[in-house]
């Protein structure tokens, strides 16, 4: 029989599939494992952290690593309620102030005629290989001379541009139909309206995949903290962990506690993918440079 | 007013559109171009972030290409192997799975691609204590005690002190986390492709799946795997810190020293902020010489 065209996204599971899990399963497992680990270390007793040969996974689960992640913070001066507040506090604000200016930008740029779109528009396409670690250091030197060090806006200035989410957003705001933009503003309705009730509604796929990404950006940046800002009491929870693994990560004992420290960074960003996981096929099926 | 002239005059008002761009443009100016630029034009200064910088013209590159034996035996090579590895072959990985996993059906495929993505939302440097844990380097340490018992090795090896270890173990963990937005890009752009070309390409002669492959799903999501590539470039040289939080900047005998830990070795530790620069501008150039070879491959002709 003639080959006829195999088809893409098949609905139930065929027997011909297996070769397919075959060559997938391996990686999977591969790349979970560590995760797991992850997840088992967190939860180990002493006993268990100390056995010889080290065991994989836990036989008597505990809270004991977590205990000793708040202790650790109250006997260092600064409460673990801080950080968390800090990271909070500047998670909310990057992901809400970023995401309102690139679907806007995004706006402008996909219905909106204005001088110099179209350059704007390649700026930002080329930026999407930009590097941040490239350039820390000018990085710096802008936020240092703008007298952003040891304020809040160290940490949540600069990670409001993201190349990526306004590349996807303005993508994603190309499919909104001008005759519905048109419709609208026949009406009477101002651009600032069409915004916020034509474009916003119709592109929430788009926001919760950029939503995503900047939240991983900022839920686990490290540079403000490590560079931008001396004070203590401004750093933020992914530094704290992080100072935990390096710290303490040495000794044997600390290690329960540093896995707990990167499981709960891990966590939130899980749960919020998870949730938000349809919109980013949709999203990204729009995704392509042309 | 008329409709038309209603209509006409939206298309040609420029106040609006700036409006709305300005927020974003402001501080992508401030925060991404500016430090570009700067980059720049520190590089072709001496720098040491007390003094005024002083302008030395090219001396940083002609240092950097005749004088630095660091960057030319250890980071230039070791940089090329790492983009290449997890640059190039973790892009192919990522086509090869999500190709896959766009045979299968829905909910096998969302778990399967949730695992694979998973370390991207770890952001490799959050891991760095499982990966200390996993290499270190006495019996205790889980990979040796497996190996020991397996009979692979008989000594306990110093994973992350070893020259000879470090880079592949950089370049594992760099392979491990670069299943990112790109391979998400991916998945999604071959779950798109329209069912009647590969009927169409049957018809016409494509005898199996990896002739479709080659002939039809690559060529039909061309921008999609232009994006990819990008993303997977840019993931890759942003994951290279890893291996200074892991082994200490500079690492044991240079063995793992990316052009990442480079900049910083310069620029945090030395502050010859002049220096470390003309190795950000090398890194950007780096980036732009894998995009355009991307763009030649899959950019619209």
């Amino acid at each position: 029989m003639a080959y006829k065209g195999h088809k893409i996204n098949p609905n139930k599971f065929e027997v011909g599939q297996i070769k397919i899990f075959l060559l997938v399963l391996p990686l999977v497992i591969l790349t979970g494992l560590p995760i797991v680990f992850i997840i088992f270390h967190a939860f180990k007793p002493m006993e268990e952290l100390f056995a010889f040969p080290p065991k994989f996974i836990t036989t008597n689960p505990t809270l004991d690593n977590f205990r000793k992640l708040f202790k650790a913070s109250r006997t260092a001066g600064i409460p673990l309620s801080k950080y968390v507040f800090n990271s909070l506090l500047i998670t909310v604000s990057v992901v809400f102030l970023s995401l309102f200016f690139s679907t806007a930008a995004s706006y402008a740029l996909s219905k909106l005629k204005f001088k110099g779109r179209n350059m704007m528009m390649q700026i930002n396409q080329f930026a999407l290989m930009f590097v941040p670690v490239a350039v820390m250091i000018p990085r710096y030197l802008v936020v240092n001379t703008m007298g952003l060090t040891n304020t809040y806006w160290a940490h949540i200035l600069p990670l409001i541009p993201l190349p990526v989410a306004l590349f996807l957003i303005k993508q994603f705001v190309d499919q909104v139909p001008q005759s519905l933009i048109e419709a609208a503003y026949m009406d009477g309705a101002t651009e600032i309206h069409i915004y916020f009730k034509v474009v916003l509604p119709l592109i929430k796929p788009a926001i919760a995949t950029a939503a995503i990404l900047v939240f991983q950006q900022v839920w686990t940046n490290m540079e403000a903290s490590n560079y931008y800002v001396n004070d203590e009491g401004l750093k933020s929870l992914a530094f704290y962990m992080n100072t935990l693994s390096s710290g303490t990560g040495n000794t044997v004992a600390g290690q329960g506690v540093a896995a707990a420290a990167s499981l709960i960074m891990f966590v939130p960003n899980l749960v919020l993918f998870c949730i938000l996981q349809k919109n980013v096929m949709n999203t990204m099926a729009h995704s392509g440079i042309k | 007013m008329s409709k038309r002239t209603k209509i006409s005059r939206r298309e040609n008002s420029n106040k609006a559109g700036y409006l709305f761009a300005a927020p974003y443009a402001l501080l992508f100016t401030i925060f991404i171009l500016t430090p570009v630029i700067l980059a720049i034009v520190l590089s072709f200064t001496n720098f040491n972030t007390i003094q005024f910088p002083e302008f030395v013209g090219f001396l940083n590159y002609i240092n950097l290409i005749t004088g630095d034996e660091v960057f030319m035996q250890y980071v230039l090579p070791n940089t090329v192997t790492y983009a290449l590895i997890v640059g190039v072959g973790g892009y192919v990985l990522a086509f090869l799975m999500a190709w896959a996993l766009a045979n299968l059906p829905r909910v096998p495929r969302t778990i399967c691609a949730l695992i694979l993505y998973s370390p991207t939302m770890t952001t490799g440097v959050a891991m760095t204590v499982l990966w200390k844990i996993m290499f270190t380097g006495d019996q205790t340490g889980y990979l040796n005690s497996w190996l020991m018992e397996l009979g692979v090795i008989n000594e306990p090896i110093i994973w992350l002190v070893s020259a000879d270890y470090l880079l592949p173990i950089v370049i594992i963990i760099g392979l491990w986390s670069s299943m990112g937005v790109g391979f998400l890009s991916i998945l999604a752009g071959i779950l798109n492709t329209d069912e009647s070309l590969y009927e169409a390409a049957a018809i016409d002669g494509v005898k199996n799946r990896f002739q479709e492959m080659f002939y039809v799903t690559i060529p039909s999501m061309k921008p999609q795997m232009l994006f990819a590539a990008v993303m997977q470039i840019v993931g890759a040289f942003q994951n290279g810190q890893i291996a200074s939080l892991l082994a200490g900047n500079p690492t044991p005998g240079y063995a793992a020293q990316l052009i990442v830990n480079h900049i910083e070795d310069y620029g945090f530790i030395r502050y010859e902020m002049g220096y470390a620069a003309a190795v950000s501008v090398a890194l950007l150039l780096i980036v732009q010489v894998f995009s355009k070879i991307s763009t030649k491959l899959f950019g619209e002709d």
